[in-house]
């Protein structure tokens, strides 16, 4: 039922789409029908160009995401646990969060120029947050009872840390890696948009400067799709490792 | 085997001092079951923790089997009262009794006969590979028993364990504890705030004051050893034995000061 409705909505605003350019109530210029965004998008599909750039905009954000949830977590795990560091570091980690990744461009640019480093450090900066403030709550999260339990059952701090930490925070974890999976992918496609660094962003801004709006708008479409897809399977992943959790196994017969 | 000497606990923090344990002497003996009862508020679970090696004490000491307890010590289990949050959700029922028995360092094959073992002897012989959560209350508390019993204590502390099931099934688990005390020949020091709880399961009662806790009397349970619900708890010596603790839990509740301390001796017949 929900399914059905959604692919309704989905085919009216397509449709939409394209009646709007063909009654003349926007330029077609600027806006082309969907019919047209899809031809060029099947013409992009053809175009080994399109493909690299779309493997240049994946490795940015894979690596950069990789690299921003693994010192996201350790860094997490360490202000947690080490005793008095997160009152040291609240206030530090609240001033730095909030700087958009954007502004940094022009420093990325000076350091590494308009290569792929570029791109990683503007996706790192964004995504690394994300993921360490969920960890900070995840840990902040463990249940003294559960802790005690383990203390008294002879458990070290490494063994608690692997056995009654990180499973009360990976919920926390999974949420922080969702979100930094979006984001790491608007910031890989702005970077290349904005410094020109190689894939579809960099694509996109060739396709405007060209003219060429009914690509343009197949390759905004691309990252639509690219967006959704990282959200599908960071949501699968979640459901997967967390079966045990509430939010996953729903209601129970007792 | 468990000497609690002189044990003082206060609680500092934010400008406020709470003295929870005073001065507190205690001794049980090798294989025995002693309740520990007292008004609410008191410092019972304080003083089970600094047993336990989870707290540390202001002053005095306490001593396993001659050893200065100055962390948990290896042979002993603690039963929590919030079984819910004591077991791990994200672990199976089999894998929660096995976890303290890997950290133990025991062998597989070994650590299986454990878990079975102890799942069989509280009845639970065929969850194994549920989870926690998908149990109720009480096969929850009996998993958390399971798991104690695997780890092969010495001492068992158990921490009012069953303050949060209903009547009719911590009835089955007092009979359980008791049974598992009697076949297995382990210590076991109960704090419940129940006192027909604390005189039908122990061989002795060991009545605190109210906060800061000292020990007001303790009362040997001069009660046949095979006891049933049915029966011992219609006994009269049964309604004399916590007629007798509940007047001394009263009175320690308005502060009136204890007739005879560690008398030892129940009250005449």
């Amino acid at each position: 039922m929900n399914a059905a409705l959604g692919a309704a909505g989905l085919a009216a605003f397509l449709a939409l789409g394209e009646a709007v350019p063909r009654l003349g109530l926007v330029k077609e210029a600027y806006f082309p029908p969907t019919s047209r965004i899809a031809v060029a998008l099947g013409d992009e599909v053809r175009d080994g160009a399109f493909w690299s750039a779309l493997g240049d905009t994946l490795t940015g954000w894979a690596l950069g995401l990789v690299i921003a949830v693994a010192a996201g977590i350790t860094a997490g795990v360490v202000v947690s646990v080490v005793p008095y560091l997160r009152a040291a570091t609240a206030s530090t980690i609240e001033f730095l969060r909030p700087i958009p990744s954007v502004a940094l461009i022009p420093l990325a640019v000076l350091l590494h120029g308009t290569g792929l480093r570029s791109v990683l450090l503007l996706v790192v900066y964004a995504a690394f947050w994300q993921v360490l403030v969920q960890t900070l709550y995840g840990i902040q999260d463990v249940d003294p009872v559960a802790d005690e339990t383990a203390r008294s059952y002879g458990l070290g701090t490494w063994a608690r840390i692997r056995h009654v930490l990180w499973p009360t925070a990976l919920p926390y974890v999974m949420t922080g890696v969702r979100l930094a999976a979006s984001v790491a992918l608007i910031l890989a496609v702005t970077a290349e948009l904005v410094i020109g660094a190689p894939g579809l962003g960099a694509r996109i801004a060739v396709a405007q400067t060209s003219q060429a709006v009914p690509e343009m708008y197949a390759l905004i479409v691309v990252t639509g799709l690219l967006g959704l897809l990282v959200n599908v399977g960071a949501r699968t992943v979640e459901r997967r490792a967390l079966a045990w959790h509430q939010s996953v196994r729903g209601e129970v017969a007792v | 085997m468990l000497d609690v000497r002189g044990l003082r606990k206060v609680y500092e923090g934010s400008g406020r001092r709470v003295e929870a344990v005073r001065d507190l002497s205690l001794t049980v003996e090798a294989g025995e079951l002693v309740c520990l009862v007292g008004p609410s508020g008191c410092g019972k679970t304080t003083l089970l923790k600094c047993v336990g090696g989870l707290l540390t004490a202001t002053a005095g000491e306490v001593l396993l089997e001659g050893r200065r307890v100055t962390g948990p010590p290896p042979g002993m289990a603690f039963v929590f009262q919030e079984y819910g949050r004591s077991l791990f959700p994200w672990l199976r029922v089999g894998a929660n009794v096995e976890l303290p028995l890997k950290q133990k360092g025991l062998a597989g094959a070994r650590r299986r006969e454990l878990v079975a073992d102890a799942l069989e002897s509280v009845g639970l012989a065929d969850a194994a590979g549920a989870y926690p959560w998908q149990l109720s209350g009480g096969m929850q508390q009996r998993v958390a028993i399971a798991r104690a019993l695997a780890y092969e204590p010495r001492v068992l502390l158990m921490d009012e364990p069953f303050a949060a099931v209903d009547a009719q099934t911590r009835a089955d688990l007092e009979d359980l504890v008791r049974g598992l005390w009697r076949e297995r020949g382990m210590t076991i020091l109960f704090v419940t705030h129940d006192i027909d709880e604390a005189v039908y399961l122990g061989e002795r009662v060991v009545v605190l004051s109210a906060s800061p806790t000292v020990v007001r009397e303790q009362l040997k349970v001069d009660l046949p050893a095979s006891r049933d619900q049915l029966h011992t708890r219609v006994a009269p010596r049964f309604a004399e034995l916590r007629t007798h603790v509940y007047e001394q839990i009263q009175a320690a509740k308005r502060g009136a000061p204890a007739r005879v301390t560690a008398s030892d001796r129940p009250p005449p017949h």
